[in-house]
């Protein structure tokens, strides 16, 4: 019971861990972005009409969205060098695991959305002389796109929590950083503690600030 | 003098369901044409055929002498992209007026404008607000579609279609979905649009207004037009009893006000 907790330990490595922290923003950073922007367009090719478009797309999305992350990042390390003969490094098999999955998950978000929005709406555009891309740009997306907020946002958050699943190959992101260190020192309840506690003190404002955002973009049409 | 549309024998299919069964329609420049019929006789779908929301399944269609598509092996073929600027030139509104939510009244109404039409903000602005002191809700265009009751985004949707300058409207039951307080206000718009001598179609179970506006009364059933004339004769003095039933069960020839 009486543990003796030793936190200095951990804080004389501050610069390990700080760079841990920058390594998580840049995987955060490029994975919601290829993430959110891929999953437009995946839910589109999802929502067409045509099947030799949608039913690739749908493949894409069950085959990621029913596999799990941790899998296939580390599938992306061990064995796509191994069937394509393209060196693959940690950092491209976080990015290809997180990025892929999550254009799977928020092409059904868009698609659900882009779904949700009233048959008239389309019929309104369509009446004034609207092409369906037209349609679909100035009159369906800004309708949907507010009602797919939460959910991305959610998603969001969660992209840089997935981060961490980048130590399974030791990408040095902040969880594999204090892993070095418990390794080192023999103090991985502490080098653990501490990187909650930064995901908690990063993720706080920011899920503050998607709250402050969705408040605002939920108002003109109440 | 051409009609402003002109429906020769047109057939409209939802795969085995017939729902038109050859239709033969003038609509003269400056007149309007009211469709009655019971629920069900098809006449959405022949407005719609009008506009291309739906293609029909045979016959032809002219605007003000355009023959609509191309005749190809003695079937009618359509482009979308022509079928889109066909449209511009054709104004509907709807039951359930389908404004755009995201978009404040002077957006609504610019918007076709702009991105269809190609018109400057400025032009689509003014054109906007004539329309919208037309219909009497130059002072609500700021406000979002949400703020407004039922009679008043009818008539920002009236005004969203005329601001294309069409050359006909066409109206689907625009009054059905209003509390009864507010089909007046509705009803005196369109009113005043026909005294402006547009053309117009008009689908409504509003008799007084087919009475008292309507240069021409169509009677639909069963896919085809079974009576039309002037409002007089196909309202007062029907042929079939058919019509006489149905104008039975309507209250006649009061125009709310
Ligand atoms: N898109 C569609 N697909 C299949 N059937 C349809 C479609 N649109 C209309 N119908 C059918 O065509 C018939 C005529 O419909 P339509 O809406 O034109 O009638 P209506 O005279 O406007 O009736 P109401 O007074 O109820 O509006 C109905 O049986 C309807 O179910
Ligand atoms: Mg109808």
């Amino acid at each position: 019971m009486d543990y003796n907790w030793d936190f200095a330990s951990v804080f004389v490595y501050w610069n390990v861990l700080a760079m841990g922290l920058w390594a998580t923003f840049k995987l955060f950073i490029i994975c919601s972005t290829l993430g959110l922007g891929g999953g437009l367009f995946m839910g589109m090719l999802r929502y067409s009409k045509t099947r030799w478009i949608s039913y690739p797309a749908m493949l894409y999305v069950e085959v990621f969205r029913n596999t799990p992350v941790l899998v296939q990042i580390i599938w992306f390390f061990f064995a796509l060098p191994v069937v394509t003969g393209i060196e693959v490094s940690p950092m491209m098999a976080a990015v290809l695991g997180i990025t892929l999955n999550t254009i799977a998950f928020s092409a059904e978000v868009f698609r659900g959305g882009i779904q949700s929005i009233e048959r008239e709406q389309w019929e309104a555009g369509k009446a004034i002389g609207m092409s369906y891309a037209q349609s679909m740009r100035r009159v369906i997306l800004p309708q949907a796109l507010k009602r797919m907020l939460p959910p991305l946002t959610s998603r969001g958050i969660e992209v840089f929590k997935m981060s961490t699943l980048a130590s399974v190959v030791a990408y040095p992101e902040t969880l594999q950083q204090a892993k070095l260190i418990a390794s080192y020192e023999y103090n991985p309840i502490e080098a653990y503690t501490v990187v909650a506690l930064m995901f908690f003190i990063v993720l706080l404002p920011l899920v503050q600030l998607t709250y402050m955002l969705e408040r605002r973009f939920g108002k003109s049409d109440a | 003098m051409t009609n402003a549309v002109e429906i020769r024998g047109l057939r409209k299919s939802f795969s085995d369901l017939e729902v038109l069964k050859g239709i033969d329609l003038d609509v003269a420049e400056g007149e309007a044409v009211v469709l009655l019929g019971s629920s069900g006789s098809g006449k959405s779908t022949l407005l719609r055929c009008i506009n291309f929301m739906e293609e029909p399944t045979a016959g032809q269609i002219r605007l003000n002498g355009d023959l609509i598509g191309t005749e190809q092996g003695g079937r009618m073929r359509y482009h979308e992209a022509d079928l889109c600027k066909l449209r511009t030139r054709i104004g509907m509104v709807f039951q359930h007026f389908n404004l755009f939510p995201h978009m404040t009244v002077l957006e609504n109404v610019m918007e076709g404008q702009t991105i269809v039409l190609g018109r400057s903000k400025a032009e689509a602005k003014d054109k906007a607000m004539t329309q919208l002191l037309r219909v009497g809700l130059e002072m609500k265009a700021e406000e979002y579609p949400a703020r407004l009751s039922g009679g008043q985004k009818q008539r920002v949707a009236i005004a969203r279609a005329l601001a294309m300058d069409p050359e006909v409207m066409l109206f689907d039951e625009v009054t059905s979905a209003l509390d009864p307080e507010l089909v007046g206000e509705v009803l005196k718009t369109m009113l005043q649009l026909a005294e402006d001598g547009m053309t117009m179609v008009c689908v409504t179970h509003e008799i007084g207004f087919a009475y008292h506006v309507a240069n021409k009364v169509c009677f639909l059933h069963d896919g085809l037009i079974l009576e039309q004339g002037a409002p007089q004769f196909v309202l007062q003095t029907p042929e079939t009893q058919r019509v006489r039933d149905f104008l039975a069960g309507h209250s006649l020839f009061k125009l709310p006000n």
